[in-house]
């Protein structure tokens, strides 16, 4: 009788002491027996960017799972923009609700984790007593606990790894004669010169847009060790002006001439699907090759890396500070580091966004179910991934797109 | 308890409003504790009017306001006055009530489609007549001056204003007022703009008020077909509110203070325009005039309203083409292969969010519309004109929704509601119920006050009376203005997404999620069933009273349907 238990507790807690009406303290994450005890009945609201049928088919499945083995109820809100949910957390805040916030656990991670690190709004440290946290060797992989260069100190769990990819189509204008696609930036200009029009990028400030920014400016300037530190310890002006003369270079030889850009990454794909484009970049390394399994792109689409390496990096959960359900998103991030879930999630049938496990040191059985073989044509070559260029401290990330802003954002 | 209806529904409808626009201005101006604004201050609107292309963006959003409710109504009245009896007028204003029904976001996908450089259009006329293979680099959509935006909003808006315009005529007898102006000498089109305009254009004065509003502020459609360096101010600032940068907020909260005040100037510059237009056009209209333009206006009249409905029928087109669609290479005229696959996998997902959405669709419509009658009801028991205080009834759709909504949410929360369903329908009704009303409002009043009088003198109460004559003499309007309300409340994003938190799925949140992620066949499949969903409601309300043997031709015509959501 649920209605009546909470009947009770409504009046032993209005009876007690006023220490016993403030919020339920916080299951402890190192006790994890407890903390499934905590979790079972709990309705989890993960919310996690929406905007992608594969993403949302797997987290139907995660969704089923957790229902089935633990009890929990994990409720998909579909966000187009993970800042909304940030600003969310921030609103119920503002307003003074600690305790019962409308949000459990969230996909994010570089600015989105520093600004809410920076405003006290998640909750934490709990990634590194997950049980299945380890399974990520973090000590070998230094990448799943740094997020943008900061420490993630247990605030977020890392999900799944991302990577810039380019592909291009090889029967459109620009490669249909066999000419290799742009291994560099620099190559990229020359290409653009002789192909006017067939390429672009997203408009600042989207995501994808500003990890071209920080990719371009990574190969161009010489001043690495800048990138990694706040941006406010380094001389912005000099580190990132070999960036604007390579785009003031390359923005006239764009689709619509740099007078416009496509508002988001998927939008690229979309251009590259009605042949306004012959070369395009994604964050997620399959996105190519599942787009020509649905149709989206022609099957004769090829990803690849550049020369030099890309930026890549982790994509994190994290739960806000205020959640009522932190027992079931612990429960549910705990699910999603479990050999199986990633598994599935790397599957290209399924979402094909890669694992960040270390799948060597796994056991036996659990390394077999990485091994789906894959023959697509549209995949990245093997080993295209060995060159990860990490992200820059994420204060970087804003200085580039109000500079950008400033020289590009009105034409 | 019926005279208290009309302070109720005022409150209910002005109060949210005010709270979610307190909730706005005191960040603008540096108040935020949360954030560690402790202070009042101009630092805000400094760092506001520092932002590249400010000024370009409110121009833009000051012009779409303009420009927008300009066009379509100078498109709906031409093609009024130019005689309405062809069979094209006919089949034009058919297509109406459809058109209508359209979500903004569907058919604003279906239009950057048809119009794109490698689009619908291109495509059917390429190779064969434009000689090109690959798609022109030409920038269409998304044009830095808006045009594209503007055509969007037009096509949406023109049939709303139309429906209104030819919900106001009935009461105008127009043929009377053109024959006498023809017996006068005046030609046709010439005749009935001097004679029927004038008494037309302040019974539809509030709807065009209501495009001005909607077009200066919305997020919709500008996402889509709108400028991107800079994009409209509305867009600015939904991504200013939505920056990773928490501090952002303070400049967002100012900026959703000027946009009001754009809306505002945009109302204002209009409102000062009638006046204008109504001193110059005084000697035209009285001059005796009886012919020069005649011709000019009425081939205008004839073209610019059916090319304008042949358009969104054409970008519907290509919506339901694409969600059938293969692998489609440009210049090809169709897909190589057409497929279910994109339906298929969407009907999995369809089941709940479909619930959810009629679920709050009648339920913020069956408020809507009892609330209505009760106002209504009680301007008429006590035979008063209408309250002039129900122009308040509008403020939720002259305020901009992205100036209010994001501090609504603040306001909700400090009083203890967190995000539930109830929110979400409460929040519908602040936009549903003034177009209920819209809807209602005038066959009501329009009712033969006879019938009444006779079922009182056989001796039945005024409570009898009003269920057993007045409702059922009032059934087809009634179903009308109950099909607009659900329109209207499927249209929904906004307040669906900031008072539900994204928890509370509707079809239309899907849509735009969906849209985020750039997949044309799927967004298509969204955009089929979200404009098809009212279309079911439209369908019924046209049915249903016939069927149930009632009777109102006359209202049936008055009233129609309005959508701006």
């Amino acid at each position: 009788m649920p209605h009546r238990l909470l009947f009770t507790a409504g009046v032993l807690t209005a009876l007690s002491l006023p220490a016993f009406a403030a919020a339920p303290p916080a299951p402890d994450p190192d006790s994890w027996s407890a903390v499934l005890e905590r979790a079972a009945g709990q309705t989890v609201y993960w919310n996690a960017w929406g905007g992608d049928s594969r993403v949302n088919r797997y987290i139907d499945w995660v969704a089923e799972q957790m229902q089935a083995r633990f009890d929990v109820d994990v409720e998909h809100v579909k966000l187009e923009d993970t800042g909304s949910a940030v600003a969310r957390v921030l609103a119920e805040k503002q307003a003074g609700n600690e305790a019962d916030g409308s949000i459990d656990a969230l996909w994010l991670n570089g600015e989105n984790f520093a600004a809410m690190r920076e405003s006290d709004l998640l909750f934490g440290p709990f990634a590194e007593s997950l049980p299945h946290f380890a399974l990520t060797r973090p000590a070998n992989n230094p990448e799943v606990v740094t997020d943008f260069t900061l420490p993630t100190d247990g605030f977020e769990s890392p999900w799944g790894k991302a990577q810039i990819t380019f592909y291009h189509d090889s029967e459109a204008p620009g490669f249909s004669a066999g000419r290799t696609p742009p291994g560099s930036m620099n190559e990229l200009l020359a290409w653009a010169r002789d192909n006017p029009g067939r390429f672009t990028y997203p408009r600042i400030p989207d995501f994808t847009g500003s990890t071209f920014l920080k990719q371009a400016l990574i190969e161009l300037t010489g001043r690495d060790e800048a990138l990694y530190q706040p941006v406010a310890q380094s001389d912005f002006d000099s580190v990132t002006a070999p960036l604007w003369d390579y785009l003031d270079a390359l923005h006239p030889h764009l689709w619509r001439q740099g007078q416009s850009f496509p508002a988001s990454g998927p939008r690229l794909r979309t251009l590259m699907s009605d042949g306004e484009l012959s070369l395009a970049f994604s964050f997620y390394p399959t996105d190519a090759a599942v787009a020509v399994k649905e149709y989206q792109l022609p099957p004769s689409v090829r990803s690849y890396v550049l020369d030099g390496g890309t930026l890549g990096n982790v994509h994190f959960i994290a739960i806000p500070y205020n959640s009522p359900h932190k027992a079931g998103a612990m429960a549910l991030a705990n699910f999603l580091l479990s050999p199986e879930a990633q598994a599935r999630k790397q599957s290209l049938d399924v979402w094909g966004d890669r694992t960040v496990l270390d799948v060597a040191r796994l056991s036996e059985d659990d390394r077999a179910l990485f091994d789906a073989p894959s023959d697509n044509p549209a995949l990245p070559p093997a080993g295209a991934f060995d060159n990860t260029l990490a992200e820059p401290h994420p204060s970087w990330t804003g200085a580039l797109q109000d500079a950008w802003l400033k020289r590009y954002g009105v034409n | 308890m019926l005279r208290l209806a009309p302070v109720l529904v005022i409150g209910l409808l002005t109060l949210p409003v005010a709270a979610g626009l307190a909730m706005i201005v005191l960040p603008a101006f540096g108040y935020l504790p949360a954030l560690g604004g402790n202070a009042f201050g101009l630092a805000p609107w400094r760092e506001l009017f520092g932002q590249p292309g400010l000024g370009r963006s409110a121009a833009l959003s000051l012009a779409s306001g303009l420009v927008t409710p300009a066009v379509a109504l100078a498109a709906v009245v031409l093609f009024l006055a130019a005689g309405q009896n062809g069979r094209l007028a006919r089949s034009v204003r058919r297509l109406v009530s459809p058109l209508l029904a359209v979500p903004h976001a569907a058919l604003g996908f279906g239009l950057a489609f048809l119009i794109a450089p490698s689009g619908l259009a291109m495509r059917l006329a390429s190779p064969w007549l434009t000689g090109a293979s690959q798609p022109p680099d030409a920038l269409i959509v998304n044009d830095p001056l808006g045009f594209a935006l503007m055509a969007g909003l037009i096509l949406k808006e023109m049939p709303f204003l139309l429906l209104m315009s030819l919900a106001a005529l009935e009461r105008l007898r127009p043929e009377k007022r053109v024959e006498i102006a023809r017996a006068l000498g005046y030609a046709p089109t010439l005749g009935w703009l001097k004679t029927v305009l004038p008494a037309l254009y302040p019974l539809i004065r509030l709807p065009v008020y209501a495009v001005i509003a909607y077009a200066s502020a919305n997020v919709d459609m500008a996402l889509i077909l709108g400028p991107t360096l800079p994009p409209t101010l509305a867009v600015s600032i939904l991504e200013w509110f939505n920056d990773p940068d928490l501090s952002q907020r303070f400049m967002a909260s100012a900026a959703a203070v000027l946009q009001l005040g754009v809306t505002l100037s945009a109302l204002g510059i209009w409102w000062l325009g009638e006046r204008l237009a109504a001193r110059l056009l005084r000697p035209w209209l009285t001059g005796g005039g009886r012919r020069r333009g005649e011709r000019t206006l009425r081939a205008i009249g004839r073209v610019g309203l059916s090319g304008a409905s042949l358009a969104a029928v054409a970008a519907l087109a290509g919506l339901v083409l694409f969600s059938f669609a293969g692998y489609w290479r440009f210049p090809e005229a169709l897909p190589q292969a057409l497929t279910l696959d994109h339906w298929r996998r969407f009907t999995p997902m369809l089941g709940e969010a479909l619930s959810r959405t009629a679920v709050i669709a009648l339920a913020a419509t069956l408020v809507a519309t009892l609330l209505v009658l009760a106002v209504l009801e009680n301007e008429h028991r006590r035979n008063i004109r209408p309250w002039r205080a129900l122009w308040l009834l509008y403020v939720p759709l002259l305020v901009p929704q992205i100036a209010f909504l994001f501090g609504l949410v603040v306001a909700a929360e400090s009083v203890g509601i967190g995000p539930n369903l109830g929110l979400v329908i409460a929040g519908h009704l602040l936009f549903v119920l003034p177009y209920v009303y819209l809807s209602l409002a005038e066959a009501y009043r329009r009712l033969d006050p006879r019938w009444l009088e006779i079922a009182r003198t056989l001796g039945v109460s005024r409570n009898a009376a009003f269920w057993r004559v007045r409702l059922p003499l009032l059934a087809a309007p009634l179903a009308t203005a109950f099909a607009v309300g659900l329109a209207i409340s499927i249209g929904q994003y906004l307040p669906t997404r900031l008072l539900g938190a994204g928890r509370v799925e509707t079809v239309t949140t899907e849509a735009v999620a969906l849209a985020s992620g750039g997949n044309r066949r799927l967004i298509s499949v969204w955009a089929l069933v979200q404009a098809a969903l009212p279309l079911v409601g439209f369908t019924l309300a046209a049915v249903l009273p016939g069927r149930l043997g009632a009777t109102g031709r006359t209202a049936q015509t008055v009233t129609k349907e309005a959508t701006l959501g």
